[in-house]
């Protein structure tokens, strides 16, 4: 069934990038198995290489630093657009070429779009990498975009569109909680765009956005599996290496927020709804946007709040007060600019969905007050430090670590380094970052009710 | 239980795989929870969640393609060496099937016994989905919180949930901790001790999770549909059980599921990671080794979904779900890959398919549109489903029905097929060998439909020993019934009925 919302979205945002911060630790402290290398091509294009040779097969991924938070005003959607028109013809290949290139081998291939980066990627064999390279090289410059694909696939985005959001009543109210939480910054605008903006994209904003970004000096390549990275440099040269740079891109400085000094609401009543749900954000800064440690802080915050069942608010509002079916907390922090810092909860039995509200505020209201203890952090610590071990089972999950950290200006180091940094978190820095940011009286607030509860 | 779906489309047949369906899973939880980010993309068609079960044939999630791309590539580990799979039986007769791996410090453990909840008995639907909440819930000497701070530091991850067929439980562990973590496992497995208190919470936690249901138009349908299909047979069934059959069962009631179900005669295990075959004979004996030797089980019969009905849920929606129920084919019949391979052709698992091209690529008319054949111990359906804008929801189906009629009657081209053939050889580890607790969820579906520990070797050659004639035959025969439609949206425009 469907819980409320930051649960539910939690469980939306784990399919994709859940693993951001799993990982490191390998890089880390295992031996040169998994040692990972990284260079620049002439042109600008970075490449990093993720030894993993447990089997014969690798993970090609081409990261583009641009995502949703930098389209040009009014063209909402343009990036996720775009993505999809990637797929299109090129000068060099017919119109699902490269996809049936991938099938035939067995491979597998996607995209994704996100506020601060777009990726593509295909899993192959090793002995298909250079053909990866060449049609993903080739589609970094050469695509055809007449208006007759532009129309097709913008009924696609539109469909897109309203099974993710239009048809959801808890994703619809996410888009306005998010429109109301960012008041300035971009993370205001959904990524897949606004519906009458959608329906306005056309070629000429597809073009103009393909020559700005698609460019080797805006992208990296992230290269995972059982190859070595001589031969991936030889492969990269002899494919992307021979696309133009493109003109330098200008610093990603976006509009920021203003001071925050209210707390706000917002209420969507559905009739589709029969159990309310709430969850309260924050602005917070992120690995990129924060002070040294802050994020870090913020990650263990996150986790010893409403990290899972033994957190402080499953525990109290689920286990001992028994109020809630459940409630949790979570933190994105691998993003460009500030982020948010999420609680969330709903009611179970008799209780209302005023008491689960009060009783998170009154679980976040002591941890201001009295932070955490020495045997939480350490748990969280270890909790971190276990899920990145399980995360190196899954070689996608490192390419993904390295790809959004790179994406969101950070650099292997900042990567490998992680372990460390969490490691050395005190229970000061988190009691710290929770009185500096998770006041109750700048906040937003979502709730999603019933429709007999309209006006309540 | 805690079902974690969208609420945006309905299970193409309530059961297994359908949903982004997940067993509760205690101990590490900060790695499934964190950072996130991507949005939408291109794929829908990628965007199986894990499920329980894997493999051909089985339900696909039609559902799950709702969801953000599922970053579902890879397939790292082992798959060279997955072919080295160990058939190890312990002194007390336990049977695992074993991959040894070491490069990872971790071992995963994935069984199922038979008997899922099919074995609700009447009046009491939703029994099995609860008993696999309170596993975690105290065990043995251990009570809820003293079980639950044990599972964190071993640091393992548990997890338990139930299909219409089977009962599946799963643990992730430290190759460094595994001594801890097996013995909560055999203390779950044998000693679970269904007390009262975590009963009423989880209990309490399933109920709002059927309320939050009861006005949710996708819900609705799947009950709906599963009624449609399925009659009085237990498939039929919510898996969650009622407001009222949930709060009839009592703590003997999971007893007695308990006793019926736990025993070693219905019992297969798969091992993947840091373990060699003589610790893991000491484990099994240790895990399952005093089980009773028996299950009892009710027997459930056979059913054939019932074709040829309209379902609508009515209900002002920008857009509209359309569901289609075709006859499927069984696990043994000897057209089996010929069926998978049209239907793979039809609307699989890549941006090739027939349905894709002419739905989506030509027409722009969804976003998400696939097929897939769904394998139950006692069904079996091909399900066709879509979400279209309401206005042209009419259009869609007509069009989705035109490549369903054009396949059966023509059949594929011969160069589709070679192409789909060498799609599925190749895709077969990346789609189910990627990590190795879907490894060891590959391996525990091999078992449960008897296939042999040397399947993955002998797979390629059923693939391409089937004929562009048996692959017509089997479009013929199953695409040519008149399905069961459902509809969830608006009323269609008359000329969608076709």
């Amino acid at each position: 069934m469907t819980f409320q919302a930051g649960w539910l979205r939690a469980a939306l945002l784990s399919t994709t990038l859940a693993f951001t911060m799993a990982g490191p630790v390998l890089a880390d402290r295992a031996p040169d198995a998994f040692k990972v290398t990284d260079f620049l091509l002439d042109n600008g294009m970075e490449v990093v290489v993720i030894p993993d040779h447990r089997s014969p097969i690798v993970t090609h991924m081409v990261w583009y630093k641009i995502g949703s938070a930098d389209e040009p005003p009014g063209k909402s959607g343009i990036a996720h657009f775009f993505e999809h028109l990637m797929f299109k013809a090129t000068t060099n290949h017919a119109a699902g070429e490269f996809d049936r290139a991938i099938a035939d081998i067995g491979g597998s291939n996607n995209a994704f779009t996100s506020y601060d980066y777009t990726a593509y990627h295909e899993t192959v064999a090793p002995s298909a990498l250079e053909q990866m390279m060449s049609f993903e090289a080739d589609r970094m410059r050469n695509l055809i975009l007449n208006d007759n694909v532009i129309k097709t696939e913008r009924d696609v985005i539109l469909e897109e569109r309203r099974s993710r959001i239009d048809n959801n009543p808890q994703a619809v109210l996410d888009e306005e909680v998010d429109a109301t939480l960012w008041q300035n910054q971009p993370y205001r605008i959904p990524v897949i765009g606004w519906m009458q903006e959608m329906q306005q994209l056309n070629r000429t904003d597809a073009t103009a956005f393909y020559d700005k970004y698609y460019r080797p000096n805006n992208a990296v390549l992230i290269v995972a599996g059982d190859i070595e990275p001589e031969t991936v440099r030889a492969l990269a040269e002899k494919t992307y290496g021979k696309v133009a740079r493109g003109p330098d891109l200008p610093p990603r400085i976006r509009p920021v927020e203003p001071e925050q000094n209210t707390k706000r609401t917002v209420t969507l009543s559905d009739a589709r709804v029969s159990v309310p749900s709430f969850s309260t954000q924050w602005m917070v800064p992120s690995y990129h946007s924060g002070k040294p440690g802050e994020a870090e802080a913020l990650d263990l915050l996150a986790e010893i709040l409403g990290g899972g069942s033994r957190s402080r608010l499953y525990q109290a509002l689920v286990v001992q007060q028994g109020i809630a079916s459940n409630a949790g907390a979570f933190f994105q922090g691998t993003m460009l600019d500030d982020t948010s810092f999420t609680v969330y909860g709903a009611p179970r039995g008799d209780a209302k969905l005023a008491d689960v509200e009060a009783a998170v505020d009154a679980e976040v209201a002591r941890i201001v007050r009295d932070g955490v203890t020495p045997s939480e952090l350490e748990k969280a610590k270890d909790r971190y430090v276990r899920s990145m071990i399980f995360a190196r089972d899954k070689q996608d999950s490192m390419a993904n670590i390295y790809g959004a950290t790179l994406a969101t200006g950070g650099n292997v180091q900042d990567v490998q380094q992680w372990p460390d940094r969490i490691r050395a978190v005190t229970a000061d820095q988190v009691k710290a970052v929770a009185a500096r940011y998770l006041v109750l009286g700048r906040s937003t607030t979502g709730y999603l009710l019933p429709q007999q509860q309209a006006g309540n | 239980m805690i079902n974690e779906r969208s609420g945006s489309f309905p299970s193409p047949l309530v059961g297994e795989g359908g949903l982004a369906k997940r067993g509760r899973t205690r101990g590490i939880s900060a790695w499934s929870r964190q950072h996130s980010v991507a949005h939408p993309t291109v794929s829908a068609l990628r965007a199986d969640p894990p499920s329980p079960t894997r493999g051909e044939g089985k339900a696909r999630a039609a559902v799950a393609t709702f969801f953000l791309s599922v970053l579902f590539l890879v397939l790292p580990a082992l798959t060279a060496r997955a072919m080295d799979i160990q058939s190890v039986t312990s002194p007390k007769g336990i049977t695992a099937w074993l991959v040894e791996d070491y490069s990872v410090p971790v071992v995963a453990i994935r069984f199922v016994f038979d008997g899922g909840s099919t074995q609700d008995p009447p009046g009491k639907e939703g029994l099995a989905n609860l008993m696999t909440g309170v596993f975690d819930e105290g065990a043995g000497p251990l009570d809820s919180e003293a079980f639950q701070i044990k599972l964190d530091d071993a640091g393992a991850e548990m997890g338990f949930e139930e299909s219409r067929d089977g009962l599946y439980g799963s643990m992730r562990m430290l190759s460094e901790q595994r001594d801890a973590a097996f013995d909560l496992l055999r203390l779950a497995v044998n000693e679970p001790r269904f007390d009262q208190l975590p009963i009423d919470r989880i209990r309490g936690q399933i109920l709002s999770g059927i309320i939050a249901g009861e006005n949710d138009p996708d819900t609705i349908a799947q009950n709906k549909w599963a009624r449609a299909l399925y009659g009085d047979h237990p498939y039929s069934r919510s898996d969650q059980g009622t407001r009222q059959s949930i709060a009839a069962i009592t703590r003997d009631d999971l007893k007695a599921l308990h006793r019926a179900i736990f025993a070693r005669g219905g019992l297969h295990v798969a091992v993947v990671g840091a373990i060699d075959a003589e610790t893991l004979k000491k484990k099994l004996d240790m895990v399952f080794g005093d089980l009773p030797q028996n299950q009892a089980l009710a027997p459930v019969a056979d059913i054939d979904p019932k074709l040829a009905q309209h379902v609508e849920v009515d209900y002002d929606l920008p857009q509209t779900s359309l569901q289609l129920a075709y006859p499927g084919v069984k696990r043994k019949d000897p057209d089996f890959f010929a069926a998978v391979l049209m239907n793979e052709i039809l609307g699989g698992g890549t941006f090739t398919s027939r349905l894709f091209q002419e739905v989506r690529e030509k027409r722009g008319l969804a976003y998400s549109v696939n097929s897939s054949l769904i394998n139950q111990d006692h069904a079996t359906a091909l399900i066709v489903s879509t979400g279209t804008r309401s206005d042209r929801a009419a259009e869609t189906l007509g069009i989705v029905r035109d490549v369903v009629k054009k396949l059966a009657e023509e059949g594929p081209t011969e160069a589709e097929l070679a192409a789909t053939k060498k799609y599925m050889i190749g895709a077969y580890p990346i789609n189910n060998l990627d990590s190795s607790s879907s490894i060891a969820a590959t391996l525990v579906e091999l078992q449960l439909d008897d296939l042999g520990i040397d399947y993955m070797q002998r797979r390629a050659a059923y693939i391409n020993g089937v004929t562009l004639d048996q692959v017509k035959a089997a479009a013929k025969k199953l695409l040519s019934a008149e399905p069961t439609i459902m509809v969830i949206g608006p009323k269609l425009a008359e000329s969608g009925k076709g």
